[in-house]
């Protein structure tokens, strides 16, 4: 490096740059938050979906599952489940758990009463509703 | 071997801080083997250890004992830096012992206990944060994370401004802030998926592709400092150019998370283009290591500690910038995303930047605090060994890995008509998983071949000290 730079100039750069991104990231988050509702459609997120999503997080599902592609990837996708399954399957499924096959990975049996499978279907069905670009490339996830 | 004697009294501290991160290293080892067997054994431990709690173990000892390692060398270095004795040192003591017992009990929790158990336990109910990739400690731990950090911090800075105050220990102390502060977010989880998605990258991935890059650059250029007497001057004017380029393409960078969970189709674009340059600063700190090493103005007598400096620069290119940019660009991610190739990205980035740089400290002060300024020749070739021995077992996980997340796209993602299934898929890939599982042990035989190296004496030909060593493998 020449010798006119000095790490005076350096820190400025570091200072002056980082500033900088820092605003242009908020700014896009601020206009991002403002279209979150439509690509959402928040305005379905009923109280059903609300408490399947409380399940969701208090079984760890994303110890296993990906979930719009994020989790992990022991399991298969569930952000596109309800059309690759639909609801009644889904909630058989979640009952025969687990299903005990010798040397086939297990999912755990959480004894959800009725009332909570269908909040768990319901938040499912939301999440199937986000505009995710399309995402994934196929049904199977 | 010439002894030396610490310089302040209070670095002591580190020592506890190392020691305890290299158990939780072990730990944390040993249930990722048990995960990569159960990708294969589907029902081993089947129901005593599920996947999902062996994967938070896995995780969340990652974390912790990264964060403590980041803290121990913060106690090493900080009082070095500014030339003062820590602020208090029994601050220092106090909290490693209340992080490592909440950590333990945390841990605990989540073998012992089911999860939703657990959750309702501890006030989950009260404000859920839960439940979330990496965030799912429960509420009083993360509380007192937050506790530990401040504590930690106001130890940390109390001491920078009572003495000098130099360009490492000033990114040192914007990285550790930033940290705690983008942990914040953590204790935010709105009830629309999206947002909570969005808010939930501000933790991850500004940690680890922004706050983090100032903490490791600013532990590299300490223990380069060190090791090779280069000027100041001009490893500060690297390091700050460095970090410029690890915010500027960090932060917009988070927009190559925002590609398919919801959030406008714009940041496919900055997210690409942004995250596109991230292997810059990368590449920069090879650059970086290799030329102060060429530089150099003494051979300092502990060469290992400068084998793995320039080995997480090597590594840190590779696994962050390269093994990242393969599937940064939103068409390819379009595909790849939550694939097989994440896995092998996110093993590589972690290993390569943060525990390499984490090592790198404890192997260059570790000897210091045990009184003497190098390790014997005989310790320090182990020691190297170890190294190479771990490195190649990561990358046999991480070539694994990544044929698997190539084949599992080839069947399961690619097809626009009769793809494979997901469970049919990774039936396929079985022999992809042996070979990673084959990595993961290789590597336990480096970390457990790391860990012998503390154990070993001066040779009896070895009374001199090895100053005039010149430089191997690296």
């Amino acid at each position: 490096m020449s010798r006119g730079f000095t790490s005076q100039m350096a820190r400025n750069i570091f200072y002056g740059g980082s500033l900088f991104f820092v605003l242009l990231f908020a700014v896009l988050i601020f206009d991002t938050e403002q279209r979150i509702p439509q690509r959402s459609k928040s305005a379905e997120i009923t109280p059903a979906v609300v408490r399947g999503k409380h399940i969701w997080e208090t079984r760890n599902c994303i110890g296993c599952h990906t979930l719009l592609g994020e989790g992990a990837y022991f399991a298969p996708e569930l952000g596109n489940v309800y059309t690759r399954r639909g609801p009644d399957f889904i909630k058989a499924w979640i009952k025969a758990q687990p299903t005990g096959a010798p040397g086939r990975r297990q999912m755990p049996n959480f004894h959800l009463d009725d009332k909570q499978l269908d909040d768990l279907v319901e938040f499912l069905k939301w999440t199937n509703g986000v505009d995710t670009e399309k995402w994934p490339p196929n049904i199977e996830g | 071997m010439k002894t030396a004697t610490l310089k302040f009294k209070s670095q002591s501290v580190a020592k506890l801080y190392f020691m305890g991160a290299i158990a939780l290293f072990v730990g944390q080892i040993v249930f990722g083997l048990t995960l990569g067997l159960q990708y294969l054994i589907g029902d081993l431990m089947f129901p005593a250890i599920p996947f999902n709690i062996a994967r938070m173990v896995h995780t969340n000892l990652l974390i912790v004992w990264l964060l403590m390692g980041f803290m121990g060398s913060a106690y090493y270095l900080v009082p070095e830096e500014a030339e003062t004795e820590l602020y208090s040192p029994l601050l220092a003591k106090i909290l490693f012992w209340v992080f490592l017992a909440a950590g333990a009990a945390t841990i605990l929790g989540y073998l012992l206990v089911p999860y939703a158990t657990l959750a309702e336990m501890t006030g989950n109910n009260l404000l859920a944060t839960m439940g979330r990739e990496f965030l799912e400690q429960p509420l009083p731990t993360k509380l007192g994370i937050v506790v530990v950090a401040l504590a930690f911090l106001f130890n940390i800075s109390m001491t920078v401004l009572k003495g000098r105050k130099t360009a490492i220990t000033l990114v040192l102390l914007m990285g550790l802030w930033g940290l705690a502060l983008m942990f914040l977010f953590s204790f935010v989880n709105p009830s629309n998926l999206v947002r909570d998605k969005m808010y939930w990258w501000f933790v991850v991935h500004l940690w680890v592709e922004g706050t983090w890059e100032l903490i490791l650059g600013a532990l590299l250029a300490f223990v380069l400092i060190k090791t090779t007497g280069v000027d100041r001057e001009v490893i500060d004017k690297w390091l700050y150019l460095i970090i410029t380029m690890a915010l500027v393409t960090g932060i917009l960078g988070t927009g190559h998370h925002f590609f398919f969970i919801g959030l406008p189709g714009y940041w496919q674009w900055v997210g690409s283009v942004f995250s596109a340059m991230e292997p810059i600063p990368f590449f920069m700190m090879t650059l970086f290591a290799f030329n102060m090493v060429q530089r150099r103005k003494r051979e300092h007598p502990n060469q290992a500690a400068v084998l793995w400096a320039v080995g997480c620069a090597v590594m840190g290119f590779l696994g962050a910038g390269l093994w990242g940019f393969i599937h940064t660009l939103s068409p390819v991610n379009y595909y790849t995303h939550g694939s097989q190739i994440t896995a092998a990205h996110g093993h590589l980035a972690f290993y390569g930047a943060y525990v390499l740089v984490v090592i790198a400290m404890i192997s260059y002060a570790m000897p210091i605090l045990r009184g003497r300024e190098a390790n014997p020749r005989r310790a320090q070739a182990v020691e190297m060994w170890s190294f190479w021995i771990m490195t190649i077992g990561m990358a046999v996980m991480v070539l694994a890995l990544t044929g698997a997340g190539i084949l599992q796209i080839w069947l399961q993602r690619m097809p626009t008509e009769g793809a494979m299934g997901f469970m049919a898929t990774q039936d396929q890939l079985r022999f992809f998983y042996w070979v990673r599982v084959a990595g993961g042990v290789l590597f336990l035989c480096g970390l457990l071949t790391y860990l012998a190296s503390f154990f070993i004496g001066a040779g009896a030909d070895e009374d001199e000290p090895v100053a005039n060593g010149r430089l191997r493998a690296a």
